[in-house]
């Protein structure tokens, strides 16, 4: 069954060929949904699978290379692309010329102070308390901290949405904006992974979804940040927009897959210079040692490998490239909608797609990405057919038609997604394209 | 007086509603986790599925003009049980017993409990539509009784409603059954047996997969009973269930996967934490602005956590209980 054990495979048993047949098969596919959709349509839908291609293989360094079970990706994604409002969307000047800098100011002052009080607590061992009342007294100064931080942070948050709406942007160029979500992306996960990384699988990903509905939490209420629940749009692209093409005289449908060219080409860059990047990673000393890790870090550990670290090295750069993917997502729709973000579409899709690709190939995963998310955009208009056909079946023999088909339809989605991974597991565990193990 | 009945209203009483479906469904993971290994994500929809198969046992009772004195889904309860368990069962079958036959990894089944969360929440919608529906389908109102505290020196009453009283009752006759099943029965003690040391229960002659069978068969119909009954306080919809899995995992997780009475704590926990974060101090505070100083009077205010942060306070207790005793309050099993 497995490559590994029969080194000279060949036919559907090598996986070279087997990439080429499935890449050549999903070309296939692309083409056909741009004839039926257009080609504006299937370039809108490349863009956002470049983008999610790039968020799996996140996901792969982290799970593939590493097994770690990461269930913070829509928490990264909101990062990213909250990051990317707060750097590319243009200037403010109602906000930095009231009293919120001001206000905002004295809470982060305030923050700061509550953080040493916390790190002063975590030191009274030094005076000689400890045990019990060491935990008391930390447990307190957070108390402190976070009561001096609220009663700061409340009134500048209700003065700056009473006055200015929000914060708003620094008006630089989105792709700094993507850099910049990545490297917030990059912070928080260095903090997540040092909170949760010494758990094992099932509590790894049970606290990891919790971070993640935390994360969301704060993003969707700290309007006077991200304007929360009103959205932030229209987000400015780093390419032209389809409507400045038209003021240059270009007709609707061509300015619209222009601009999607261009933003498409964007996007594949970023894909393929981190593409590059993790398969090199992959196949040189530290992808060695990564695997070495993941395969049994137990002895891994007794080599004088530092695990922990080393799994903290992983979770960093694949939450880069969720960051970087989320702000890509972000841009390209033109909206930043904290509400927009769910765990089914944001988290487990991209679960869906590293397994059905294959965890640990990085070819596997792109795969994976563009046939899944192929599958999720194109299973919606697909069952509004069916249902338009069974409808007219029912009604023809006396049942009334079908009600409410387009909501059902949309809903046909999240079912095919559940199917194909139950599939997935059962007949292709190790995915369409397993990793490679070379052995000897 | 009034601000000891408005605590009571706000924190007592909610926190036991909420105390009561956390507990009923972290019995359920917690029990599968402990012989099952692995989490299982789908219990949430389990849950909304059982409201939703009550939702239709009852609508096709008060089609056949059935009237009567209680909630018609609490009446139809036991066979909506009695479905949802035969369904918890045909799942195990048809996609955890293959994997776990394949030797697959913990990890495996919970995702592929992810993608079983997907197809029920995917059907569920299919069938009933993404919409809010009344489960009080005979047109029944939802009696609210008022207890009238005069005699204490209260204006206001103490406000229950009729299914958060049914919802007392049977979550008390639950606890107090399982109790019993488990410490007094062959089979009860066959699980614990096996929640304490699998490997050692097998060899000891105990039948596993009657085990697994049993398992399934409580996990699904206390699922049902939760369900429903979240649904009788509140309003049936499809992520009924999906947006409160996360507290459940960590009302078990917090009393110590594999513990049937840990998920109980764990869920009561939960559920007063959470409805103390988000309870108005002032309101029973106020008293005190006689005493105090002039300038130092309350402020309209002082809970502790924004009401939109009420959620969160479940997933910080979870991130904090995972870290300082991963293994809960009672010493749990691990994966």
């Amino acid at each position: 069954m497995s490559a590994a054990s029969t080194p000279p495979a060949t036919g559907w048993a090598s996986p070279l060929r087997r990439g080429m047949l499935l890449f050549a098969a999903m070309f296939v596919i692309v083409v056909a949904v741009g004839i039926i959709q257009g080609t504006a349509s299937i370039l809108l839908i490349l863009t956002q699978a470049t983008a999610f291609a790039l968020i799996a293989l996140g996901l792969n360094i982290q799970w593939g290379y590493g097994g770690l079970f990461n269930f913070a990706i829509m928490g990264f994604l909101m990062v990213g692309g909250a990051s990317t409002v707060f750097l590319s969307y243009p200037v403010n000047m109602a906000f930095w010329q009231s009293e919120g800098p001001m206000m905002l100011g004295r809470a982060l002052a305030a923050f700061l102070v509550g953080v040493a009080l916390v790190v002063l607590a975590r030191r009274v061992d030094r005076i000689g308390i400890t045990g019990k009342w060491r935990t008391a007294i930390i447990a307190l100064a957070w108390f402190a901290g976070y009561v001096i931080y609220r009663t700061q942070i409340d009134p500048a948050a209700a003065y700056i949405e009473s006055t200015a709406g929000f914060v708003g942007g620094l008006g630089l160029h989105p792709v700094l904006g993507w850099l910049f979500g990545g490297l917030v992306s990059a912070v928080i996960a260095f903090y997540i992974g040092k909170i949760s990384l010494g758990l094992r699988t099932d509590y790894l990903a049970i606290a990891t979804i919790g971070i993640s509905e935390i994360l969301r939490a704060l993003i969707k209420n700290m309007d006077w940040l991200t304007r929360g629940t009103m959205t932030v749009s229209p987000m400015p692209w780093p390419t032209p927009l389809p409507q400045q093409l038209q003021a240059t005289g270009m007709s609707i449908p061509d300015s619209f897959m222009y601009a999607r060219l261009m933003f498409l080409g964007i996007a594949v860059l970023f894909l393929v210079v981190a593409f590059i990047l993790v398969q090199r990673a992959y196949g040189g000393p530290w992808g060695r040692m990564m695997r070495a890790i993941r395969d049994n870090h137990i002895s891994a550990g007794s080599m004088g490998k530092d695990v922990t670290g080393r799994q903290l090295e992983l979770f960093i750069f694949g939450s880069i490239l969720m960051g970087i993917g989320g702000a890509i997502l972000a841009t390209f729709t033109q909206i930043f909608d904290p509400s927009g973000y769910q765990p089914i579409n944001h988290t487990f899709m991209i679960w869906v797609m590293v397994i059905v690709g294959g965890a640990g190939n990085n070819w596997g995963v792109v795969l994976g990405a563009f046939l899944i998310y192929i599958v999720w955009v194109i299973s919606d208009p697909l069952a509004q057919l069916i249902f338009l056909n069974l409808s007219q079946l029912t009604s023809a023999i006396g049942w009334g038609a079908i009600p409410e088909i387009d909501s059902r339809a949309l809903q046909m989605r999240v079912f095919v997604l559940g199917v194909v991974i139950t599939i997935a597991l059962r007949y292709a565990p190790k995915g369409l394209i397993p990793e490679v193990v070379r052995r000897g | 007086m009034d601000e000891l009945i408005f605590f009571i209203n706000r924190v007592l009483i909610s926190g036991t509603v909420l105390g009561s479906i956390y507990a009923l469904g972290a019995i359920g993971v917690t029990l599968i986790f402990g012989i099952l290994r692995f989490a299982h994500f789908a219990h949430g929809d389990m849950m909304t599925m059982g409201a939703f198969i009550a939702f239709v046992l009852a609508t096709a009772m008060a089609a056949m003009g059935i009237i009567l004195p209680l909630p018609m889904a609490f009446v139809v309860m036991p066979v909506a049980m009695v479905l949802t368990a035969f369904i918890a069962l045909g799942i195990d079958k048809g996609f955890y017993a293959p994997l776990r036959a394949r030797g697959a990894k913990p990890v495996t089944l919970l995702i592929a409990s992810i993608g079983v969360t997907l197809m029920i929440q995917g059907l569920i919608r299919l069938i009933f539509g993404s919409g809010t529906q009344s489960i009080f389908v005979a047109g029944e109102s939802k009696d609210i009784f008022r207890l009238d505290m005069s005699w204490a020196g209260g204006s206001r009453p103490i406000n229950i409603t009729e299914p958060q009283l049914i919802m007392f009752v049977v979550t008390a006759l639950i606890v107090v059954a399982l109790h019993f099943f488990l410490t007094r029965s062959r089979l009860g003690k066959a699980m614990r047996a096996m929640a304490d040391n699998a490997d050692l229960a097998q060899v000891s002659g105990i039948n596993t997969a009657l085990v697994v069978r049993v398992t399934w068969v409580i996990a699904g119909s206390l699922a049902c009973v939760a369900g429903t009954m979240l649904a009788l306080d509140v309003a049936l919809m499809p992520d009924l269930a999906f947006n409160i899995v996360l507290p459940i995992f960590a009302a078990a997780i917090v009393g110590g996967l594999g513990h049937a009475y840990g998920a109980i704590v764990g869920g009561f926990l939960i559920a007063f934490a959470e409805t103390l974060a988000v309870f108005n101090w002032t309101a029973v505070l106020r008293p005190l602005n006689a005493i105090l100083p002039e300038g130092m009077a309350l402020p309209a205010n002082l809970a502790l956590v924004p009401t939109e942060y009420k959620l969160t306070v479940a997933f910080v207790i979870l991130v904090i209980t995972l870290l300082v005793r991963p293994t809960g309050i009672f010493k749990g099993a691990s994966s």
